[in-house]
């Protein structure tokens, strides 16, 4: 693995059944990187990065993130998901848990944190994006702004290198994509290592120090947001482009 | 272009609320729910003042004997004088303390619990109080008379049964309802048989198969007893149902909050107690409420066996030679308590079922 990569994706093959979902997928990140994924519905977005965090398998190729190895390993497993974490679609909150109790699950149960100290971290991150005065509602209760917000809150926990969104802003209503975005933004600050599967171009412009773009699952152009939206090479990203960035 | 001034809210008109119109809409919105209404109302007027005459206004409370039963009515002495069979069976007069203490415990603990906070004390004080009211019942250590369990009869018996068939076959048929999803198709395959087969066989064959076929597999002179051999199979047999409907709450979780779990870093055990039985209970509360219930019912198949339930009694104590012919007292009473305990499990779940309600908006 090279010095300051703390992702690497060699070869990577995945079927769903015949269907050939990821096509011989390679993808370095460096550390601190921001990379934006971008491409049509069922182009394999999701997939790559669930097999990231092991939430998919994959047939063929390998990952190493920050040194770990992905395979089927138990204790592999539990050390990368305690140094990768996740942003769903859907928030993917769980319902039966208070706010507050949603963000210390993990580090009490998986980290064995005290609950005090527990409940100090989970109020400051709740206080980073903006919602410590919801802590002892039910996400039920709150709109869905707020909620993938909680959701970020509850990922940064267990404090992760490496942060993976899928479509994080893409379920809410307009009004409250905003919101997410500048918690985004903010990490994306920090100098945690983020990929974001998102078609928010304004987001990518302004963080991302990479942007790619996939389909049929292959990756068909990986360039600087400056030049992926400016002087996109392939036809297929410029008509991708075309089609997103035309209404 | 017009701009338009905000409305006031008006209240209601009259016509749409109070006493008169919830009786129009629910009682006489149409012909044929009129018909119903007055059919019901008749159908009341028939059974209930009969029912009054006999069980109140002609019945007969005082007295120790028959021969002071003068009225038509019920004669409620008999209940009277044989409430210890009915409550305790054949168990020893001098030993019934012992059962008296228990239940005295269960109201304190009822009481007690809903200022303890921790969950993990909670469980400790309930766990502890099966433990000594087993003790307790069972004897046999601590310098207490052992209490055989041919001598377990009547009410008690019956919420022994009942209580250890739910205690025991809830864990349980947790433990199946997740090997039916499990990924190793061997743990899914005998969860499915386990299940299938149970399911397909009425309670009172389990019964007869734990009494007879049981101790066939154990060799000779090794006997062990009735009741444990009838609370074995009665919680078999429950837990199949209870996974069953675990298994359709476990059905209603998205797969999301399956994710959400792996990707925070729980285990398997954490994730599935943690986030989703909580969930997967909430949904099944009904129904495993209503299995519970059939559960209570259903004890007093234990009969068939041999053992004396709450049901059972009646007929043994109207056998009494002092106390011939008085059967039907005897069913009402049981019918009476049976609905109690049903009706208080029925509230019971409705409670939890709001208690576990985080959907609030
Ligand atoms: N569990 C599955 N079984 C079979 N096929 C699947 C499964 N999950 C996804 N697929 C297929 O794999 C392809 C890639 O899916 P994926 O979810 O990665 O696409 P995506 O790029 O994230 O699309 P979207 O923008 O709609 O989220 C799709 O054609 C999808 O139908
Ligand atoms: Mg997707």
């Amino acid at each position: 693995m090279k010095d300051n990569n703390v992702i690497e994706i060699k070869n990577l093959n995945k079927w769903y059944g015949d269907f050939h979902v990821l096509k011989d997928i390679n993808l370095e990140v460096k550390k601190g990187e921001i990379i934006v994924v971008c491409g049509p519905s069922g182009s394999g977005k999701s997939t790559l990065i669930r097999c990231i965090n092991y939430l998919e398998q994959f047939q063929e190729g390998s990952i190493v993130v920050d040194g770990i190895e992905v395979t089927d390993d138990i204790k592999k497993i539990k050390a990368l998901r305690e140094d990768v974490a996740m942003v769903f679609q859907h928030f993917n909150l769980f319902p039966h848990l208070s706010i507050l109790d949603n963000l210390t699950l993990s580090p009490i149960w998986v980290k064995n944190m005290p609950k005090k100290d527990a409940i100090a971290t989970a109020m400051k991150f709740l206080d980073r994006v903006g919602i410590a005065e919801q802590a002892d509602k039910y996400p039920n209760q709150l709109s869905g702004g707020q909620q993938q917000r909680v959701a970020i809150a509850r990922s940064l926990c267990k404090n992760p290198n490496i942060m993976l969104f899928d479509e994080p802003t893409s379920a809410l209503d307009p009004e409250m994509v905003s919101e997410v975005l500048d918690v985004m933004v903010e990490l994306a600050k920090e100098g945690r290592t983020m990929i974001c599967v998102t078609h928010e171009m304004g987001f990518a412009k302004k963080v991302a120090d990479r942007v790619i773009f996939m389909d049929a699952g292959q990756i068909v152009e990986e360039n600087t947001p400056k030049k992926f939206f400016d002087n996109p090479e392939s036809d297929r990203l410029k008509l991708f482009l075309d089609q997103i960035l035309s209404h | 272009m017009a701009v338009y001034e905000q409305k006031q809210a008006l209240e209601a008109p009259s016509s749409t609320k109070g006493a008169i119109h919830w009786i129009k809409e629910n009682l006489f919105s149409s012909p044929l729910n009129t018909i119903m209404t007055l059919m019901g109302f008749g159908f009341l007027y028939i059974i209930i003042p009969p029912l009054l005459q006999w069980a109140y206004f002609d019945a007969n409370f005082v007295g120790t004997t028959r021969e002071q039963c003068t009225g038509d009515g019920a004669c409620w002495v008999f209940i009277k004088m044989k409430m210890d069979m009915f409550l305790y069976g054949f168990y020893p007069e001098t030993e019934l303390w012992r059962l008296k203490a228990i239940v005295i415990m269960f109201v304190a603990l009822v009481i007690g619990l809903r200022f303890i906070k921790s969950g993990k004390v909670k469980f400790g004080i309930v766990f502890s109080y099966f433990i000594i009211s087993l003790i307790l019942t069972a004897g046999g250590i601590f310098g207490l008379e052992s209490v055989p369990t041919d001598k377990w009869g009547g009410l008690m018996l019956t919420i022994v049964v009942a209580s250890v068939g739910i205690v025991f076959s809830f864990p349980i048929g947790i433990i199946v309802a997740f090997g039916r999803q499990s990924n190793l198709p061997i743990i899914r395959s005998v969860c499915v048989t386990y299940v299938e087969m149970i399911r397909g066989v009425p309670l009172i064959t389990i019964l007869f198969m734990s009494s007879v076929i049981l101790p066939l597999f154990f060799p000779e002179g090794i006997s062990f007893d009735k009741l444990l051999r009838a609370l074995i199979g009665i919680t078999l047999f429950q837990a199949a149902y209870v996974a069953e409907n675990i298994r359709g709450g476990l059905q209603a979780i998205p797969k999301g909050q399956y994710e959400a779990a792996d990707a925070i870093g729980l285990s398997y055990w954490q994730k599935m107690l943690l986030v989703i039985l909580p969930q997967a209970l909430k949904v099944a509360i009904p129904n495993l409420a209503g299995a519970f219930i059939s559960l209570f019912q259903d004890t007093t198949l234990v009969l068939i066996i041999g053992l004396f339930d709450l049901l059972a009694m009646v007929r043994i104590t109207a056998a009494d030679s002092h106390w011939l012919g008085m059967e039907t007292e005897g069913y009402v009473f049981v019918t009476v308590i049976f609905w109690a305990f049903c009706y208080g499990m029925s509230r019971y779940s409705n409670k939890l079922e709001k208690q576990f309600d985080t959907n609030l908006k």
